[in-house]
């Protein structure tokens, strides 16, 4: 089957760069499947797990808390701050960061934060709390 | 004329500081070669960004309610300058230069009547300047206390700038640090930072042009979050070059320091032989003369 290649970057490092056939992505307007040949992208990702598809079989699965992904029809790569395997997640650290990202949240909404500053902290939250539920789910 | 005592005592001296200039020469050169991978690992990021900020800066350019981080507030009377620095000494005219870059850059600007503010990045360059210009300090950050400086650290920076940027406490921000060319050569640089200096899109090496991209959610909420990580990973990269530079400069300066020490010794080591010979000569005349006189 066709391949295309897969890279994640974060900011220190890169992390993987290797073809797979198939890559689920955490868009943020919904979940995103990419096939090779797929129509060039920009797409901003919310927290979620991005899999990764090979020889017809899920490969590996990987945690991103947000960033962006570059599709062309060879190549798509993601720029995510950590990728962390779905099976190396802890609960407890979902956990902490859920609680450390609502008191940020309550805070902003307490003192009447700009709306964009409120967005961003709904969407530590969020990210968070699919942290939590690909921890649960591994 | 010194005494053999205190000749002796000196070369010693001299001695035990070259050996200290040459073990630090050999930890900078160690830490330098790491500082370089490190630079070059973050080197991949910085390029995707770029690429995906020159379509979208191209795409959105010159619409009225483009995103502050990327037109500028449109005045220039406040600026903001990030300067970043080493955080220890013995490395050379290192921090005095970027030092004296700011320092000329924030007379010019002052004399062209606008209102200058500092956030220091770094220890030595924040003393540097301080003396003169305290009052314009907004903030100053250090990672002494680091191992290693992380991108988080540099997040937290960007944070900063952004936090200020919206409650309007400046116009203009521009990072002023040592630019890494190369092992024996830094230059201090500017490089501006808001309004953003959006990269031109070019061709691909691979030849044809950069293909269309159609953008998930709109181009305007991408690059609204795009910004400020783009913020960050410049500032992220100023501060492994100004690293990198920091250790560079500190292998020069330590190797020029055992060379000098070098010499010192062997000058002072001429000196000890001919005035221990001169005491010889001088105890032997004492004797023939004290002979013949019998």
């Amino acid at each position: 089957m066709a391949t295309f290649q897969l890279e994640f970057v974060s900011p220190e490092k890169l992390l993987l760069s290797r073809p797979v056939e198939m890559a689920l992505l955490p868009a943020a307007d919904g979940q995103m499947g990419v096939l090779p040949g797929h129509a060039p992208m920009i797409v901003a990702l919310r927290g979620g797990v991005i899999s990764v598809r090979e020889g017809g079989v899920e490969t590996e699965s990987l945690f991103v808390p947000g960033g962006f992904a570059e599709i062309t029809p060879t190549r798509v790569t993601v720029l995510a701050d950590e990728a962390t395997p779905v099976a190396q997640l802890s609960r407890n650290e979902a956990e902490q960061r859920i609680t450390a990202a609502e008191k940020v949240l309550a805070e902003l909404n307490a003192e009447g934060a700009t709306p964009e500053k409120r967005e961003a902290a709904m969407a530590r939250v969020l990210a968070a709390r699919a942290m939590l539920a690909a921890a649960q789910s591994a | 004329m010194p005494s053999l005592k205190s000749l002796r005592n000196r070369i010693n001296s001299v001695k035990s500081t070259r050996k200290i200039t040459q073990a630090m020469k050999m930890v900078a050169a160690a830490k330098l070669r790491r500082a370089q991978q490190r630079a070059e690992a973050a080197r991949p990021y910085a390029e995707r960004m770029e690429r995906m900020l020159a379509s979208l800066g191209a795409a959105v350019a010159g619409q009225p309610d483009a995103p502050r981080l990327l037109v500028g507030t449109g005045g220039d009377a406040v600026q903001l300058l990030v300067v970043i620095s080493g955080d220890r000494g013995l490395a050379g005219p290192f921090n005095t230069n970027i030092g004296r870059f700011a320092r000329n850059r924030i007379r010019e600007l002052e004399g062209q009547g606008k209102t200058v503010k500092i956030l220091a990045v770094g220890r030595k360059g924040a003393t540097f300047l301080k003396r003169e210009f305290g009052s314009r300090f907004v903030a100053e950050i250090s990672f002494a206390g680091k191992k290693n400086v992380g991108f988080e650290d540099a997040a937290e920076v960007a944070a900063k700038i952004t936090g200020m940027l919206e409650d309007g406490e400046f116009d203009v921000c521009a990072l002023l640090y040592n630019r890494f060319k190369n092992v024996i050569s830094q230059t201090p640089s500017e490089q501006q930072l808001i309004p953003a200096a959006v990269p031109e899109a070019e061709d691909d090496a691979a030849g044809g042009p950069q293909p269309q991209y159609e953008y998930e959610p709109t181009e305007e909420e991408i690059l609204a979050a795009l910004l400020p990580q783009n913020l960050a990973v410049q500032i992220y990269r100023a501060i492994l070059e100004t690293n990198a530079g920091f250790y560079g400069s500190q292998m020069t300066a330590m190797d020029n320091a055992t060379r000098n020490a070098g010499e010192m010794i062997n000058k002072l080591t001429l000196n000890y032989n001919r005035t221990r010979q001169a005491n010889i000569t001088k105890e032997l005349i004492e004797i023939i003369s004290g002979a013949e006189a019998v």
